[in-house]
């Protein structure tokens, strides 16, 4: 049998810019989130939350508040602990002695981090339940704040004393050709650079907040969970396992969901209690999560503290790379936390041709902070800055244009599939062809030529350019690579095809959107493999009642996992439709052809059987092949050969106003790679969103702790998610680099623009400074921040931005002359922008 | 989250408003637009007992031309004052302040009286009204009195009104022909200032207000007189911080409090200049 | 208190608690749940509606202080099945992936445009100071609304 899909260019529907057919319900207000459900009877939760971020509970008096209108129960965590079955899961014990504190959904004897639950409050509403939690007292005896990663490393104070140490592992990856090569490299290297990096927390602020209802059917002991989750299928083993109830017991309802970005994938406490009272209490539980809670008490992202070490030979190449990562886990260990770090542990070689010399460690520790764990890019956001910006350190060290570095290093477009020093094999790329589209697109050479005329003594205004390559390693996972580093489940994902009598199609899918597109896209793909209208397909998804296998959306799985198992269940459905065809029109198999959605007989155009006839023909079953079952459908588990490898090359143009610290995106450009596109709009909506996420890492956004653990950012006043005011439009181009592990040829794009963003950003207001000393700016480059680093520098306050005004010296190679500070030093570097500080 | 519970009144008079707050006493509070305090309420961070709500007394919402100056009702809106024909002739400087206030759902609720009586020194028409020379009027049981901008502002979300005045209509002199400039210096347009500077010039004379830069408003009266005395702008904007006592925060040191309001008022007269 | 309001062109009477935002008046007592809660601080925009024909955030406005008010929500704007234009130009230039800020951004764009129905790109921008979208980078929303004031 021949099979043709759909072409996938001209008139084919695969690369259609088709509108979304999750649309009409969100733009109308008739798509129901979780707190959009209404529950008769629904008891309300609220949590009494501790105000310490470090803190014994001396007593707990809920007399007053179980007495006020509308309570129906107030419990303290001890008065819950017969309700659980195991603590909270944590699924990634990345090493055998990893430290993992015991964490249950209230907290009993202390709390560990401002917002860690101590009682649970139930009213007839949401009020009622939110006065009384004011009602509840608790006499507190406050311990020491532990909010510093390198303070928790020293035990100064050991946040959870069973374990005896703050640090909850250290994770090695040495790959060195010959024992030695790591540090023989770096004595016999030409140049090498030795940074320091912080990534801060951040908050993931998904514009809805989290919402959980639990519905009992106090009956037979079934409970369904509607919960504002990405992964109601994780949640329904991790639920059942915690609660101690029978799995088959548990469905898990993700309704509509507004935006995860990681925050969402976890297992919380908060699902768990209104599962564990709504049975004790058989009757429905439900909570809304207050944006001040969300800041507080949901997961926060990145984290660390990075230092970089690059080896490079006389013309550049990187020859090793030390990294040592300290990385804060927060108060407790949540579900993926532990592993977050260490995706990135493969990416800090980035794009780059890095032989056998590779010596990484990462040290977890704890703090008395909100829990961290996934957030949009996961550990692969900050290696790929810890590199980009380390290749511009190095650049300025050789005194060679960025851009001009990085080709030197890229890994070339004929070495794909190319084995990296890891031993994993990146599928397909082409580096410098996006490097190239994206200097055309920001006119790099026409900005270097403008920094020699603006940034002069004394500008007001510099321009500065910067240059972020990466891979994403997306498409989690192989489920035997994820073996090998101790993740609990697999990597696979399922999705059946149907073909209903009428010839409509149903998609079950283990995928589980919140934004993505999720319907739009894999109708697409039915349409392309069946040849049926997209119009004609539909989803099902995010009900672990319909769609009882999955692995849920994260880690850009999702189109490279989920939606070739839906193309590889179409497949299925084709060879049994085959079989029923060259029954009926009395033809061999093998002298079948598929295309446009009918068979024919080859040679024979006049013996054709549409798919919707060979359909009404398996639900009628009047005449089937012998043995051949009813009905056409089939069902695809399938587990990724590879994890896929999205590029890219983004530039940034700055405008650094140096008076006032302000920056100023003067262009964003975005070339990305995601191997064959389904969909165009929704591929550039995801590097839109992750680029405006990744940009405001580097200018706006940051956690911040003061040094008693209070979370100083709790409300979107202060935290500083920006609007669209606040950010550039994004300059998009593409290349299309089919991946070869897949049959659709595609790769995931979810958590790209924010990989390739924040390095891309912060090169080019360091490059818009250099003239002054600037070597480098911490995240979040606020005007406050920059200004403090031109001081510094303007200084020579800081060692660095001394080194920088020695090493600028000299023209870029291949670049005509840029301002340089001179001959190094404190006196020229003020000399150059005289007199305009006060 | 919800406010914690508080009893509600409406007034449908300035003199009725100012009885049922003396009915009510200290915890009661004023209620125009509510974009100040509510959400403080939301966050339980203000827990009134009783809400005088005043946004229905229709008669407080104008904006005339009384002359030598432009009266506006306390109650008149944002969003009003931002799209005024007769402030864009006469005061188009508090037109524009008015205009970089919050958001525009925000202006569109928010009431300049709110924002005076609020008398936070983060906002945006305070320092401006200062910087304008603006006089505010007062009702309270005994009748209504004038105050000074330059006199209202006492401390830190504290104004010279006494707990039963209500402010009734703020008057701004005319400045037709001035110069003027809003130099409002954030991280995001929805936030506040973290420094704001208006200022405006006509004839030899000039007004500087600045926005955050102590726990009043401030009235920059050290470089008026520096311009007055014939300084250079340059050197006039070098004593912005004459008269600031601003503190730090997430957004800024003292020192860079400091350092913005002199570079924003440098380029503030600058612009006022061109 | 006992308000009344008109939601969408019906009339409704309730009985409220003084300190009843707006907002939760309309999810939980007309029954209307488009309009959604994002933060407690007005600086989101999710719950962003039409208070007689001019946007204002329904999270910091009272129940009590919409008495006799003309309210327009998310779901007061497509008629006979037909999405409002700016919905179209959502849809079309793909301005949405979650959805959750959305009925409160449109909400906000079309005031936008009934103050100022030709826009620039910055304007725009500007324009949607108050709404908050962590999906689509505002790229599309931007997109969007400018070509639903050239429609």
């Amino acid at each position: 049998m021949t099979v043709t899909d759909s072409p996938t260019t001209t008139g084919g529907v695969l690369g259609q810019r088709l509108l979304r057919k999750e649309d009409p319900a969100l733009l109308t207000g008739e798509a129901k989130f979780t707190a959009d459900l209404a529950i008769p009877g629904a008891l309300h939760l609220a949590l009494v939350r501790s105000p310490h971020a470090h803190a014994n509970i001396t007593s707990i008096d809920t007399s007053a508040a179980a007495a006020m209108p509308g309570v129906v129960a107030v419990y303290t965590g001890a008065d819950l602990m017969d309700a659980w079955g195991a603590p909270m899961p944590c699924a990634w014990p990345v090493t055998e002695d990893m430290k993992n504190p015991p964490h249950y959904p209230l907290a009993t004897e202390s709390a560990k981090y401002v917002g860690d639950g101590v009682a649970a409050v139930l009213a007839t509403n949401d009020t009622a339940a939110r006065d009384a939690v004011e009602a509840v007292d608790v006499t507190w005896e406050p311990l020491e704040a532990v909010v510093d990663l390198e303070d928790s490393l020293a035990d100064r104070v050991v946040i959870h004393p069973d374990l005896g140490t703050n640090r909850s592992y250290t994770w090695d990856l040495k790959v060195e050709a010959e024992e030695g090569a790591v540090d023989r490299a770096f004595a016999d290297a030409a140049f090498t650079v030795s940074e320091r990096y912080v990534q801060q927390r951040l908050i993931p602020m998904a514009m809805e907040p989290r919402a959980v209802a639990a519905v009992p059917q106090p009956f037979g002991g079934d409970i369904t969970l509607y919960s504002a989750t990405q992964i109601p299928h994780i949640l329904k083993v991790m639920s059942a396992l915690t609660l101690g109830i029978p799995e088959h017991q548990v469905r898990v309802v993700a309704p509509a969901v507004g935006g995860g970005f990681g925050s969402k994938l976890n297992v919380y406490a908060e699902e768990l209690l209104c599962m564990a009272l709504a049975r004790k209490h058989a009757v429905p539980v439900r909570w809304n999560e207050t944006r001040s809670e969300n800041a507080q008490a949901t997961i926060q992202g990145r984290g660390q503290i990075q230092h970089i070490e690059l080896a490079a030979d006389a013309d550049g190449k990187v020859v090793a790379m030390r990294v040592r990562l300290l990385a804060d886990m927060g108060a407790y260990l949540q579900l993926v936390a532990p592993g977050i770090p260490l995706l990135g542990a493969f990416l800090y070689a980035g794009v780059y041709d890095l032989p056998q010399a590779y010596d990484f460690s990462c040290t977890a520790v704890f703090t008395t902070l909100t829990p961290t764990d996934a957030y949009r890019g996961a550990g692969r956001p900050e290696a790929t800055y810890a590199i980009e910006r380390a290749m511009d350190a190095l650049a300025a060290e050789i005194g060679v244009d960025p851009l001009e570095l990085r080709r030197r290093n890229y890994i070339q477009a004929d070495a794909y599939p190319y084995t990296a020093f890891t031993g994993l094999v990146y599928d397909s790329a082409n580096h410098p062809q996006g490097a190239d589209i994206a200097a055309d697109l920001a006119d790099y050479a026409g900005v270097r030529q403008r920094q020699t005329s603006q940034n002069v003594n004394g500008a007001t205004k510099r321009l500065g350019i910067g240059v972020s390559s990466y891979f994403e390693m997306c498409g989690l996972a192989p489920s035997r690579v994820l073996a090998s580093l101790a993740y609990s489940a697999g990597g696979w994902e399922a999705a059946t095809v149907r073909v209903l009598p009428t010839s409509k199609v149903q998609v079950v899918t283990g995928s589980t959107p919140h934004g993505q597109g999720h319907e739009t896209a894999w109708s697409m793909i039915v349409a392309h493999k069946l040849g049926v209208s997209p119009d004609d397909v539909d989803v099902l998804h995010s009900d672990t009642a319909i769609s009882p296998l999955g692995m849920d959306t994260y880690g850009s799985r999702s189109l490279p996992v989920g939606g070739v198992a839906v193309a590889m269940a179409c497949d299925k459905v084709i060879d049994k439709a085959a079989q029923i065809a060259a029954h009926q029109l009395e033809a061999d198999v093998a002298d079948l052809d598929f295309a446009g959605g009918a068979f024919t007989v080859k040679g024979s155009p006049d013996r054709s059987m549409p798919l919707a006839a060979i359909a009404f023909e398996a639900f009628t079953a009047h005449n089937l092949p012998d043995g051949l079952e009813p009905n056409l459908e089939a069902q695809v588990s399938y587990d990724p050969p590879n994890f896929s490898w999205p590029f890219g090359t983004h530039m940034c143009v700055v405008e650094v106003d140096v008076e006032t610290g302000d920056v100023e995106v003067l262009k964003y450009v975005a070339v990305d790679d995601c191997g064959v596109q389904v969909n165009p709009l929704i591929v550039e909506g995801q590097v839109h969103g992750g680029v405006i996420q990744g940009l405001a890492q580097a200018l706006y956004e940051e956690a911040v702790y003061d040094s008693e653990g209070n979370l100083k950012t709790s409300t979107l006043a202060e935290y500083m998610v920006p609007a669209a005011s606040d950010v550039p439009p994004v300059t998009m181009g593409h290349s299309v680099t089919p991946s070869p592990t897949n049959s659709l040829g595609v790769k995931g794009v979810g958590e790209a623009g924010t990989i390739g963003a924040a390095p891309a950003v912060i090169n080019a207001i360091v490059d818009a400074l250099s003239g002054l000393g600037v070597r480098d700016v911490p995240m979040p480059a606020s005007p406050f921040t920059v200004w403090k680093v031109i001081n510094e520098a303007r200084a020579g306050g800081s060692s660095d931005a001394t080194d920088a005004a020695g090493t600028e010296v000299g023209d870029h190679e291949g670049v005509t002359a840029r301002t340089t500070v001179g001959g190094g030093g404190d006196e020229s570097t003020a000399n150059e922008e005289n007199g305009s500080t006060s | 989250m919800i406010p914690a519970a508080f009893d509600y009144v409406r007034a449908g008079s300035a003199e009725e408003a100012v009885e049922l707050i003396g009915q009510h006493g200290e915890e009661a509070k004023f209620l125009a637009g509510g974009h100040s305090l509510l959400p403080l309420m939301r966050l339980r961070l203000a827990q009134p007992s009783v809400l005088v709500d005043i946004g229905r007394i229709s008669d407080l919402s104008y904006i005339r031309d009384a002359g030598d100056h432009v009266a506006i009702g306390a109650l008149t809106r944002h969003s009003e004052i931002e799209h005024s024909d007769v402030l864009a002739q006469h005061v188009p400087l508090l037109a524009h302040a008015a205009s970089q206030v919050g958001d525009p759902q925000v202006r569109h609720r928010g009431t300049i009286g709110g924002s005076l009586a609020h008398a936070d020194p983060a906002s945006d028409l305070p320092a401006t009204t200062l910087a304008l020379g603006a006089t505010y009027v007062a009702q309270g049981p005994g009748g209504t009195r004038e105050i000074a901008a330059a006199d209202f502002f006492e401390s830190f979300l504290m104004s010279t009104l006494a707990a039963d005045e209500l402010l009734t209509e703020i008057r701004v002199p005319k400045m037709d022909g001035a110069g003027w400039s809003f130099q409002k210096f954030n991280r995001r347009a929805q936030d506040w200032a973290i420094v704001g500077v208006a200022a405006w010039r006509r004839n030899g004379a000039a007004g500087v207000g600045l926005v955050n830069m102590a726990s009043t408003p401030v009235l920059a009266t050290s470089v008026a007189s520096a311009l007055a005395g014939g300084a250079s702008i340059a050197d006039a904007a070098e004593q912005a911080a004459a008269e600031a006592d601003p503190t730090a925060d997430l957004n800024a040191s003292v020192e860079y409090r400091i350092h913005l309001a002199k570079v924003l008022t440098r380029r503030a007269l600058e612009a006022a200049s061109a | 208190m006992e308000i009344s309001v008109t939601v969408n062109g019906t009339a409704h009477s309730h009985d409220v608690e003084p300190r009843t935002l707006l907002v939760h008046y309309i999810r939980e007592q007309v029954g209307l749940t488009g309009t959604n809660i994002g933060c407690d601080t007005s600086s989101c925009g999710a719950c962003t509606i039409h208070l007689d024909g001019q946007s204002v955030k329904s999270c910091t406005v009272l129940a009590v202080q919409a008495d006799g008010a003309d309210i327009t929500t998310i779901e007061g704007l497509a008629t006979d099945g037909e999405l409002h234009p700016m919905q179209q130009a959502f849809m079309e230039n793909h301005g949405l992936q979650c959805g959750y800020c959305t009925p409160g951004m449109v909400m906000a764009a079309i005031g936008l445009l009934d103050e100022n129905p030709s826009p620039t790109e910055q304007e725009v921008r500007i324009g949607l100071e108050g709404n908050l979208c962590r999906c689509t980078g505002y790229h599309n929303i931007v997109k969007a609304v400018l070509a639903a004031a050239s429609a």
